[in-house]
């Protein structure tokens, strides 16, 4: 066993996931798949997005790849910089707006 | 960034001998499959021309630049130019070849003190498709080649030009300093007389290829992508972009290993590798001339001083047909030309 949890060389290994479970395997990556196909939004917008919500899920292989995906895209620091700032404003957000429920509270309970 | 070359600096990997040597090893001995074994799997083993139609001769491997991924480790110290007499035997090849492009590269071919005389002597022999591949800031680098422009449209010259990206910043950190806007006027000198404009005859394309350890995307992607912030930002035309796969060879293997990022990029081309690109990789249809004369399958194996296995090894003998009866030599390089959808001189292959 490796010595930490996460180990770059692994991310080689996801399609093997399909090992242990061949239909539930087959049926993400072909979702997976789909979904970062051109759309009503371009391929571009789709890494840049998925590069943002990598960051706010922690996954580091997910940061790994698609900071590959965006450089393969031509895309910039600059972009990659904001995006990874609009997931982590909205993060952030999401933390802040629960203080309106501690502000709630805290005048319910106090004179 | 590097000035001299890898010759110069008396590294490791300047000779080819080493860069076969390691990627035969390694990863290679037990982990990856070789080039020689995906093609066994598909029988298409060995790898044989089809009908030749490009005939790409390298004038020499001096250049203005002294770029980071360079396969041909040129720069302002290597001193390899093909002479007048050897461009004389070209002349005579060209004259009976059935290859329909004839396509001029370096090093910055331009710097060939014959490069002039024998543009116009070429010419005057009807080639369909006459290229010369340009590093675009060689056009502003002296005033002796401010014409170079009058000169590509005066002998209906097709220039294929390079640029690793529409920012400045990722461009001169992979070709130096300064090259994005020399590059910049240069290309609107080039659309000034028509080159790359919409319905002109006059042929300007592109040449994209990564600026670091990752593969190129999808070429039409990009193309739309380059266009766009070429002409908003500085009014600028061409007609195509052809995105090329960085092989591992010379200054780019050396910038891999340096930067330990060899082995992620092998991974990475062996898992892009394409059965499909192999029908269509340019070594099949393509002959490299070196600056002295000697004939391989393409620039790459030139760099890597794999000749043709043939008898006829040298221009000067030239015989299309025994040529074509050749058996082309193939190494772990050739991964980059079929990852994905492919990779040659001309862009992608599927």
């Amino acid at each position: 066993m490796a010595d930490s949890y996460y180990d770059p060389k692994d991310l080689r290994k996801f399609p093997k996931i399909t090992d242990w479970n061949q239909e539930l395997g087959d049926k993400f990556f072909e979702y997976y798949g789909k979904v970062f196909e051109k759309g009503a939004l371009s391929e571009r917008e789709k890494s840049l997005i998925a590069l943002a919500v990598s960051h706010v899920v922690k996954c580091p292989y997910c940061i790994d790849a698609y900071t590959q995906d965006g450089l393969q895209r031509g895309i910039t620091k600059e972009e990659m910089m904001e995006a990874v700032h609009a997931g982590a404003a909205i993060e952030s957000g999401a933390t802040l707006v629960h203080a309106t429920q501690m502000m709630k509270k805290y005048d319910k309970l106090s004179h | 960034m590097a000035t001299k070359s890898l010759l110069a600096r008396k590294k490791l990997m300047a000779k080819a001998e080493e860069q076969l040597k390691f990627l035969s090893n390694g990863i290679f001995k037990d982990e990856l499959p070789t080039f020689r074994q995906q093609l066994e799997k598909i029988e298409d083993f060995p790898l044989k021309p089809k009908a030749l139609e490009i005939l790409q001769l390298n004038l020499g491997y001096m250049c203005n630049q002294v770029c980071e991924h360079c396969h041909v480790d040129a720069g302002p110290d290597r001193k390899e130019i093909m002479t007048r007499e050897t461009m004389q035997q070209c002349l005579e090849v060209i004259k009976t070849t059935r290859a329909h492009t004839l396509d001029l590269t370096g090093g910055a071919p331009e710097m060939n003190p014959n490069f002039r005389w024998f543009v116009e002597e070429a010419a005057k022999l009807g080639v369909k498709d006459f290229i010369v591949r340009s590093n675009l800031t060689i056009i502003r680098a002296n005033k002796k080649y401010y014409d170079l422009p009058e000169f590509f449209k005066k002998h209906n010259v097709h220039v294929v030009s390079s640029m690793p990206h529409w920012t400045k910043g990722k461009t001169d950190k992979q070709r130096g300093s300064g090259v994005f806007d020399k590059s910049i006027k240069a290309l609107q000198d080039l659309n000034a007389i028509g080159y790359g404009l919409p319905g002109s005859p006059l042929k300007l394309d592109l040449v994209y290829n990564p600026s670091g350890a990752f593969l190129p995307s999808n070429q039409e992607a990009l193309e739309q992508d380059f266009k766009k912030a070429l002409k908003e930002d500085f009014g600028i035309d061409f007609n195509s972009l052809f995105t090329i796969t960085n092989l591992p060879i010379s200054r780019y293997l050396d910038y891999l290993i340096a930067s330990d990022n060899y082995e992620d990029y092998m991974y990475k081309l062996v898992e892009a590798y394409n059965p499909a690109a192999v029908k269509n990789v340019m070594c099949r249809n393509t002959l490299s001339v070196s600056w002295d004369g000697w004939l391989y399958d393409c620039d790459f194996n030139q760099m890597l001083e794999m000749k043709v296995e043939s008898p006829v090894q040298h221009i000067k003998d030239y015989n299309e047909e025994q040529l074509q009866e050749r058996s082309i030599c193939v190494s772990q390089h050739c991964y980059g030309c079929t990852a994905g959808a492919g990779s040659s001189c001309q862009g992608s292959v599927v």
